[in-house]
């Protein structure tokens, strides 16, 4: 892993615990919480321990607790400020906030970049601008169509912004929207007022915004991780918002394309980009993460073509190919399965 | 030894902790799930028809926990003993809790050899998937097993919309294992389809987006028909399914396939006997 950009220890970091509410010890431990998976299942425990010793001795506190529970938002770059997800399946303990989520500032307005798992997140995301700037939210940008990315834009309709997504969006939240909400329910997140809210303008292929002596360029990219991918790139510091076309650390997720996303690895780091803010995990130089997850997808490829040349069957294959992502990927276990029936269903095509 | 009341209820509270920890997980998809199926069944057979338990008649087989929503790998085993003089005249798969719970019905004739069936299907919520064989006396008999959905962003929905629309229609056919005169062989029939279930308002418009599947399949050799498929918008995104025909020598066998919006998409593969794919 490259910068560690949370830590308690980072002035960075200090600063916001110290302007930006919640104000806690918890929230310390909360930061942390992208770094490696033993800590991080740790302090998680710990503090979901915590959490329950408190509101169960004192439960007048829990409204305040609830707020407590939203993880800090930090600024990593001039202007940027990101919500790191925790690295763990989405759960009711963390209110499905599993995805890097965040906004960027111009000199006139706001771009925000995904906007969480609920309303909830997304009313977090809004607060968190309001204490760094005045400045309206002129753009709302989705990078997929997973639930644990988009689903806090209802929070940003008042303001009225321009909701982009990549061409294929709107076609896959149709599809997929009202299962998503069903999912927020099943898993028992805080779902109340969440919503789909459908792009506004789209991205055939590239396109261009301006937040004010800022500009944006967004990339609606081939089906990759999933069908709908779309990239920012901020041309003032360089830095490449990859969404999920970048895990680091944690398991990528094939729901797209792994042909498709083999191909785009090759093509998302032009050689302006200084740094890359993957989708889940820490920010870094993008080269080593890219490599790695490259590494997995193409190592699962060619396990999935010989065993269907082999004449396995898809239950087969799993079983065959279930030793074949490295014991380092957090969520394997969640993951890697589901990866093999993917790429299983497509490349028995080829 | 006495104990203080505050002891023993602290020791009671965990005893009570205990057995609600360790007690079977009775899910409350169960409940529903009962209710139902009373209705499936009644609007596929009726109140009257008896249904056997057929788990000595049939295997079904699925992973305890789909891994994805949209692509569940289902099988199907029938065990007709050598003695039994019956076969199985069609197979139903249902999955109680989906939109479309009735996932499609195979029609199978005795040149199948063994009516057994691998498919790939959709999978919403947690539920039981049952598959109830009808035998050409009439008789029922069903076999369940139970599906916990997936979690995560896996959603039943297509993956790759446009390019299963960008070869729509393509089929692919594969031989599986050695092929025998007169001696049951595989098949694996595949179909490029997204079998789009169109179940959500489009956002946008607020309109219905029409469903657009696969509905109508019907597999023959050398013109004699051997399997024919009702299916629905339970079947996964480029249809595939595994089946058994009885090879009577090279010949040629032939899909015909037909959507919800009239396409007709055929194929033809001659049969080679011997060691094949």
């Amino acid at each position: 892993m490259a910068t560690g950009p949370v830590s308690c220890n980072d002035p960075l970091m200090a600063a916001h615990l110290h302007r930006w509410p919640p104000i806690s010890s918890f929230d310390g431990m909360i930061g942390q919480a992208v770094r490696g998976g033993e800590s991080t299942r740790r302090q998680f425990v710990c503090r979901s321990a915590m959490l329950a010793l408190l509101s169960s001795c004192c439960p007048s506190s829990s409204a305040a607790l609830a707020r407590q529970s939203d993880l800090p938002f930090q600024e990593i770059e001039d202007g940027i400020h990101v919500r790191y997800g925790l690295q763990e399946a989405m759960t009711a303990d963390n209110h499905g906030a599993i995805a890097n989520i965040g906004f960027i500032i111009g000199d006139e307005s706001v771009a925000v970049v995904d906007t969480g798992t609920t309303y909830a997140q997304g009313e977090s995301l809004m607060a968190a601008v309001r204490h760094v700037t005045d400045k309206p939210v002129s753009h709302v940008i989705a990078t997929h169509v997973h639930l644990d990315h988009c689903f806090g834009h209802g929070a940003f309709e008042d303001a009225a912004p321009v909701f982009i997504g990549h061409h294929r969006l709107p076609g896959a939240l149709s599809e997929r929207g009202d299962f998503y909400l069903e999912q927020i329910k099943t898993l028992s997140l805080d779902g109340a007022e969440t919503r789909v809210v459908q792009p506004g303008f789209l991205v055939d292929d590239a396109a261009e915004i301006d937040v004010g002596g800022r500009k944006l360029l967004l990339k609606a990219w081939p089906a990759a991780h999933t069908d709908n991918d779309l990239t920012v790139f901020d041309t003032r510091t360089g830095l490449l918002w990859a969404g999920d076309l970048l895990f680091v650390d944690r398991i990528p997720i094939v729901d797209g394309s792994i042909n498709g996303w083999i191909d785009v690895l090759d093509e998302l780091m032009p050689g302006d980009v200084s740094q890359v803010m993957p989708g889940h995990g820490a920010l870094g130089s993008g080269r080593e993460a890219i490599e790695q997850q490259k590494a997995y997808l193409v190592s699962l490829r060619d396990g999935v073509r010989a065993a269907i040349a082999d004449g396995l069957d898809m239950t087969e294959a799993v079983a065959e190919l279930a030793d074949l992502a490295g014991p380092n990927w957090l969520l394997r276990d969640e993951g890697h399965g589901r990866n093999i029936i993917a790429a299983y269903a497509e490349l028995e095509w080829e | 030894m006495k104990l203080s009341t505050s002891l023993r209820f602290a020791i009671s509270a965990w005893l009570l902790l205990l057995v609600i920890l360790v007690m079977p997980a009775g899910h409350p998809a169960l409940a529903q799930d009962n209710k139902a199926w009373t209705e499936i069944r009644s609007e596929l057979y009726g109140d009257d028809r008896t249904i056997h338990d057929g788990s000595g008649l049939l295997e079904i087989e699925a992973p305890d926990r789909a891994q994805d929503a949209a692509l569940v790998p289902i099988s199907i085993k029938s065990m007709i003993g050598p003695d039994d003089e019956r076969y199985i005249k069609s197979l139903t798969i249902v999955i109680d809790e989906n939109p479309a719970p009735v996932a499609g019905t195979f029609h199978f004739s005795r040149a199948n050899g063994i009516a057994d069936i691998a498919t790939r299907v959709r999978v919403n919520a947690y539920s039981t998937i049952r598959a109830i064989a009808e035998m050409d006396d009439g008789q029922l008999y069903m076999a369940e097993t139970f599906v916990k959905a997936s979690g995560g962003c896996a959603a039943p929905a297509t993956k790759n919309n446009a390019q299963a629309m960008a070869r729509l229609g393509d089929m692919r056919m594969r031989q599986i294992g050695e092929w025998e005169v007169d001696q049951p062989a595989e098949v694996q029939l595949m179909i490029s389809h997204p079998n789009f279930s169109g179940l959500q308002t489009d956002q946008v418009t607020q309109l219905w987006i029409p469903s657009h599947y696969v509905n109508d399949l019907a597999v023959s050799i050398d013109g004699q028909e051997i399997l024919t498929f009702e299916g629905d918008i339970s079947i996964s995104e480029n249809p595939s399914f595994n089946f058994f025909v009885m090879p009577q020598g090279e010949g040629e066998l032939t899909a015909r396939a037909t959507d919800t919006k009239g396409n007709v998409f055929e194929h033809s593969w001659p049969l080679r006997m011997g060691s094949a794919s």
